[in-house]
């Protein structure tokens, strides 16, 4: 697994090209938190998913978001990825709203696909099925949308896959079809995939849940490395506990679409105060 | 049995011909299938409810309709309403268009919506634009479950091929008939036409299988040479999506 330095930036103030953070005053306070969600509700007919949810992550915390199954973990990933949308609340970003857009009189209405586009620039994911695309190859899959959304170079978006997958550990199967790879492989390079388009949040739902056991470590480690390394703000939905304790500086435990209880691993591993964190806890340790 | 056969092959320029007629009203009639398929099954899956709606009419109306009907409308009642007159074969390469390009639609919209969510999603994530998830990401995954049912639409549409009988073209049929009517060897000539047509129809499907098998190279999916020779159904060939 890489332990070198990693090829990844670290981005030490605001680069030229992004906004300066003092010039987004917005709805978000200034300097505040990453990502906010306000009152948001995530209804599919009547089974409420999302319980007007609030909650912030900062910029650069990793956090981790635990709770039985169905309590609307993997939802908030999907709402902040815009593969869903919100029923009611709002959901910012860096102070803009993420898939609203702001009429005239101030009030929000929901974005379009062109603003959606926009949102999406800061935000990458990880899948837990992989969702590689099998008609590229593995230096394909990374490339493709760097050159094509980001607007780099090919050589630019194929030297920076080389150094991904370098990083990933999957240097020798830049020519590979996913098919001819292992899950833990896959994974890996979904993972580069996703830091090709230098996200500011990444977003990692249950990434180990389909990989078998023996594969689960060196993807673990890998995240642990990427997490140590990059400022990259990370939201992640597991079952590995220990990824959640030593990598995340928040746990979220959620249950029934609310958050039941927040705070350092150490405290909620070790001292939970809600009754519904300890059941859980009890269940999956 | 030598009297058909000789006069074959005196008569070879006009069977050459009739040949001609049948694979220019087969390949373009299926080239036309092809782009009404792909438009009309992807405004199928439109988020918009005109372009839906214009799609489904379309394919219920052409699927629905008897391809003898249509090429009578082409080829008598046309002239008749507007005045303008098609020859035979391009009447029969818009009938032969229209009809299976409408069941040709149903098989675009089916393997689009095969190919699994997550690969929309993984597209989304990437921030790729819709075009560009559609044509890199959706539609060569959805190919490759697409050729095996185009496969057996061509077979159908080359066997349909004598229908232009009815509206005078000279097609192989027409030409082999008329060879029969002149020596009167009836079993020669249909059993004759029996061979030529199996010959068409099963150089299609190598083709095809040709078309398959790198279409499912570029999924990484390797066949063996054996594969080309194989005449099998629209069910058999399934694409896991990242297995």
């Amino acid at each position: 697994m890489a332990t070198e330095p990693l090829p990844l930036k670290k981005t030490e103030s605001p680069g030229p090209a992004g906004a300066p953070e003092d010039a987004v005053p917005a709805a978000g306070s200034p300097g505040g938190p990453l990502v906010r969600f306000d009152k948001v509700v995530k209804r599919y007919g009547d089974h409420v998913v999302l319980d007007e949810l609030d909650f912030t992550v900062d910029r650069g915390e990793h956090v981790t978001l635990i709770g039985p199954s169905g309590s609307g973990k993997t939802t908030i990933l999907r709402l902040l990825m815009t593969l869903e949308k919100v029923t009611d609340g709002v959901i910012w970003v860096d102070g803009a709203p993420l898939t609203h857009v702001r009429t005239p009189d101030g009030s929000l209405k929901p974005a379009g696909e062109k603003q959606l586009r926009e949102s999406r620039k800061k935000i990458g994911m990880v899948f837990q099925q992989f969702n590689l695309f099998p008609n590229m190859k593995v230096i394909e899959n990374i490339t493709e949308a760097p050159v094509s959304v980001l607007g780099q170079s090919r050589e630019e978006a194929e030297t920076r896959a080389r150094e991904l997958l370098d990083l990933v550990g999957l240097s020798a199967k830049v020519d590979a079809h996913p098919s001819q790879l292992s899950g833990g492989q896959q994974q890996r390079v979904a993972i580069a995939r996703a830091l090709a388009m230098e996200p500011e949040i990444l977003l990692l739902d249950e990434v180990t849940s389909a990989l078998d056991p023996e594969l689960v470590a060196g993807v673990l480690e890998l995240l642990e490395d990427i997490a140590r390394n990059t400022d990259i703000t990370m939201l992640c939905v597991t079952h590995e506990m220990n990824f959640a304790r030593d990598v995340s500086e928040k746990v979220l435990m959620f249950d029934a679409g609310r958050v039941v209880e927040s705070g350092s691993p150490e405290k909620i591993f070790s001292n939970p105060s809600h009754e519904r964190t300890r059941e859980f806890l009890n269940a999956v340790l | 049995m030598s009297d058909f056969f000789s006069l074959l092959v005196e008569e070879f320029p006009r069977v050459r011909s009739g040949l001609w007629v049948t694979l220019q009203a087969t390949v373009l009639g299926a080239l036309l299938a092809g782009v009404l398929a792909f438009a009309l099954g992807l405004m199928a899956g439109s988020r918009l409810l005109l372009a839906r709606g214009f799609s489904r009419v379309v394919v219920e109306f052409f699927r629905g309709t008897s391809l003898y009907i249509q090429l009578f409308w082409l080829y008598y009642a046309m002239p008749l309403l507007t005045g303008y007159e098609l020859t035979p074969v391009i009447c029969g390469v818009v009938a032969f268009g229209l009809n299976f390009g409408a069941y040709g639609a149903e098989v675009v919209r089916g393997a689009v919506n095969s190919v699994p969510r997550g690969q929309y999603e993984a597209a989304i994530a990437l921030n790729l634009s819709p075009s560009r998830r559609l044509w890199k990401v959706i539609l060569p995954q959805a190919w490759v479950q697409m050729i095996p049912s185009f496969t057996n639409l061509l077979i159908q549409l080359l066997k349909a091929t004598p229908l232009l009988w009815l509206i005078s073209a000279a097609d192989l049929m027409t030409v082999i008939q008329q060879l029969r009517d002149r020596t009167g060897e009836t079993l020669t000539a249909y059993l004759t036409l029996l061979v030529a047509y199996f010959v068409l129809a099963y150089a299609l499907t190598m083709l095809m299988n040709l078309l398959e098998r790198s279409a499912k190279r570029r999924l990484g999916l390797d066949t063996g040479a054996k594969s080309l020779f194989k005449s099998r159904s629209a069910s058999t060939t399934a694409v896991g999506g990242t297995r």
